[in-house]
């Protein structure tokens, strides 16, 4: 396994600060982004580790590390038995920021958190986006925290040079606005209604999801998430947006071959990689 | 702070897409709130078709037996459906009709606020789908015929514990997925804004009635109120129209399982720390990194690893107190009641009963304790048997 020749992360403070959202930012600089996730822990942490460093040579673009939660209610059966499985592993938020500082030794692929409002709730808002501005963590994605209750994460965030990133829902109608004014790093757009997990058919007008987002928001790139699988859905959403976040395909890629996962991942990541970037700017 | 707070409890930690439901359902509520041909719709409902008002019957017996404070029991149990999950039930459901909504989902722990869901939507001739953890469907199986007998589809729910808070998790996931035409009929005094304010403006029914009947009868307000409390809903209904009044002692009856000291209980205020989850900020049973707990109670209806922003906040104040009460007393009181008043108690309401037998005998005869009989307990009768060792099964 060879690693990408990559400067480690900045040291904690101010200047580590201003590099997270700059990170952030980076990730959508050259072409139509793709955005896989991972569960932190399944099926260990070592392999983990690898998936992320791996995902990123394979042109991912930024990598979503989902840090387990019990009840994940924004998820689909497929990542919630991700979190249960890493879980049962005895996965801690503690283990997952050792996981961070070992993988930005080898990458400097930016990085979002996805996780549930009670794990950096009980782990501390301030201390855990210390913890993800030290360790080099860029973006922190809450999918139960909305626009309301946001300043909670997004104030001790913000203080750390951590982008929170705001998501906007086919639902969200006139509150997009709201939401884009105040958008962080990116706008991640929920491209139907339900849970996470692979779908047919997005029957949901995204193009008008995302144009509401960019009227209010020009300098913000927008992702679409939620139900991408196939190489063809990757290209059809990022020809609308500024790229494709995909959990679900990859966590299934993940179960179905346990630790033997690194490789078949990897090449699934090439392959929606290749797809979004043939997408004409 | 934010919308829907009870201290710093309460608040919307909801997915972005459930944000405009909740939204509409608070515009709608504000509105049904102050209109007087709805509020004369649900009094219909509740007095011709639940069977409101509930008796308060005054415990002699009992009374007797324990030798101090005067008990009179809040006869919920006497409701239709057979608790007093109905009193919020027909109030979201013609909430839900008025805003032109077809099918109302719900959550579901022993089944009866699964039950009274069904119950209203056959009524009013909506569709009605119930999530119930699989391993309460097993544990309440009467209560899962009896929801599909009144037209209702049943989904276990496997995930997790196959549990309440799962089905919580399953219904709020199924409401993600079907928002047009679809109302989520929480059942108790929990999840995001508005909810713990609705659910217990249609409970507070309770403590209303309480009010006026013991003033009918003894000219004066109770000295203690006594309820169990799992999400909260029947304890902050016959609590809340006495939040103000200082002389009378507020006291939840939680499910601490078999004991406070381990891991099988559902006692939150007992065991829980401040959280966030299933929509609010309250207080969870939950371990060390933040990952909810699986609690355990021999109640289905009281296993809940939080309970609502009110009562969190009512502790906070120290304006209520919150006992915890073991699966051994609850069933001991839940016999209890059955020789000595003839009133067989839902399992959940038992836990009330358990402590009452504590503090009645402390208190003097010239004082009045009132417990709020939330069901009635014929769906626990099998189950409590099996406790026994009795080879009973449905």
């Amino acid at each position: 396994m060879s690693s990408i020749q990559a400067p480690a992360a900045q040291p904690g403070g101010a200047s580590a600060a201003a590099s997270g959202a700059a990170r952030v930012a980076r990730a959508f600089a050259s072409g139509k982004a793709f955005v896989p996730f991972v569960t932190c822990g399944d099926p260990d942490l070592e392999t983990t580790e690898e998936l992320v460093v791996a995902m990123a040579e394979a042109g991912a673009d930024l990598v979503e590390l989902g840090i387990p939660f019990s009840d994940p209610t924004a998820e689909g059966p497929v990542i919630q038995a991700a979190n249960l499985r890493a879980l049962a592993k005895g996965v801690t938020t503690d283990q997952v920021f050792e996981l961070v500082e070992r993988v930005r030794k080898r990458t400097d692929v930016p990085l979002a958190f996805m996780t549930y409002a009670n794990v950096p709730f009980s782990f501390g808002a301030e201390r855990f986006a210390r913890r993800m501005a030290e360790t080099g963590v860029d973006a922190l994605i809450l999918p139960d925290i909305p626009f309301e209750e946001k300043e909670e994460f997004a104030a001790p965030c913000r203080a750390e040079g951590v982008a929170f990133v705001s998501l906007v829902a086919p639902t969200s109608h006139e509150r997009v606005q709201m939401i884009a004014r105040e958008a962080e790093g990116f706008v991640y757009c929920v491209s139907s209604l339900g849970v996470t997990g692979a779908r047919e058919n997005i029957a949901t007008d995204v193009t008008a999801l995302v144009e509401r987002v960019r009227r209010a928001r020009p300098d913000i790139p927008c992702a679409v998430g939620f139900g991408i699988a196939t190489p063809e859905q990757a290209a059809a959403m990022a020809a609308v947006s500024d790229g494709a976040i995909v959990g679900s395909a990859i966590v299934r890629l993940v179960a179905e071959h346990g630790r033997a996962c690194v490789e078949p991942v990897a090449a699934y990541v090439r392959a929606m990689k290749a797809a979004v970037s043939a997408v004409e700017n | 702070m934010t919308k829907g707070r009870f201290g710093v409890h309460g608040g919307q930690y909801i997915p972005e897409t459930l944000m405009n439901a909740v939204g509409e359902l608070e515009e709608a509520y504000a509105h049904y709130q102050e209109d007087p041909e709805f509020n004369r719709e649900l009094a219909d409902l509740l007095n011709n078709y639940a069977g409101r008002p509930s008796r308060l019957y005054f415990a002699g017996r009992m009374t007797e037996d324990l030798g101090g404070a005067k008990v009179y029991l809040k006869r919920e149990d006497l409701n239709h459906t057979g608790a007093h999950k109905i009193n919020n039930v027909l109030g979201q459901a013609l909430l839900a009709k008025k805003m032109g909504k077809t099918r109302l989902i719900a959550e579901t722990g022993a089944g009866q606020h699964g039950v009274a869901t069904a119950t209203a939507a056959a009524l009013m001739g909506m569709e009605c789908e119930v999530f119930m953890g699989r391993e309460d469907t097993e544990r309440q199986a009467l209560n899962v015929y009896r929801m599909r007998l009144l037209g209702a589809q049943v989904h276990p729910v496997d995930e997790g514990t196959a549990t309440l808070k799962d089905a919580v998790s399953a219904t709020f996931r199924e409401w993600t997925t079907r928002i047009d035409d679809t109302h989520y009929v929480l059942g108790s005094v929990m999840g995001p804004h508005p909810f713990p304010t609705i659910v217990r403006d249609f409970q507070a029914v309770i403590s209303r009635e309480i009010k006026q009947q013991l003033a009918e009868r003894e000219g004066r307000l109770p000295d203690a109120v006594l309820a169990c409390v799992g999400g909260g809903s029947n304890a902050i209904g016959a609590f809340y129209h006495f939040i103000d009044d200082p002389s009378v002692r507020l006291i939840g009856c939680e499910a601490a399982g078999r004991g406070v000291d381990g891991f099988e209980t559902a006692a939150t205020i007992a065991t829980g720390r401040l959280g966030i989850f299933h929509g609010m900020k309250s207080y969870f049973c939950q371990d060390e990194h933040g990952q909810i707990a699986p609690v355990y109670s021999i109640s289905a209806g009281l296993d809940y690893p939080g309970v609502g922003p009110e009562h969190a906040a009512l502790h906070d104040a120290g304006r209520a107190e919150y006992v915890p009460v073991t699966d051994d007393e609850a069933v001991e009181a839940f016999e209890y009641l059955s020789r000595m008043e003839g009133i067989i108690p839902a399992i959940e309401s038992a836990h009330a009963v358990a402590h009452a037998r504590t503090l009645a005998p402390a208190m003097g005869k010239d004082q009045i304790m009132v417990i709020n009989i939330s069901g009635r307990g014929d769906k626990d009768c099998a189950a409590i048997a099996r406790y026994r060792g009795e080879d009973l099964h449905e």
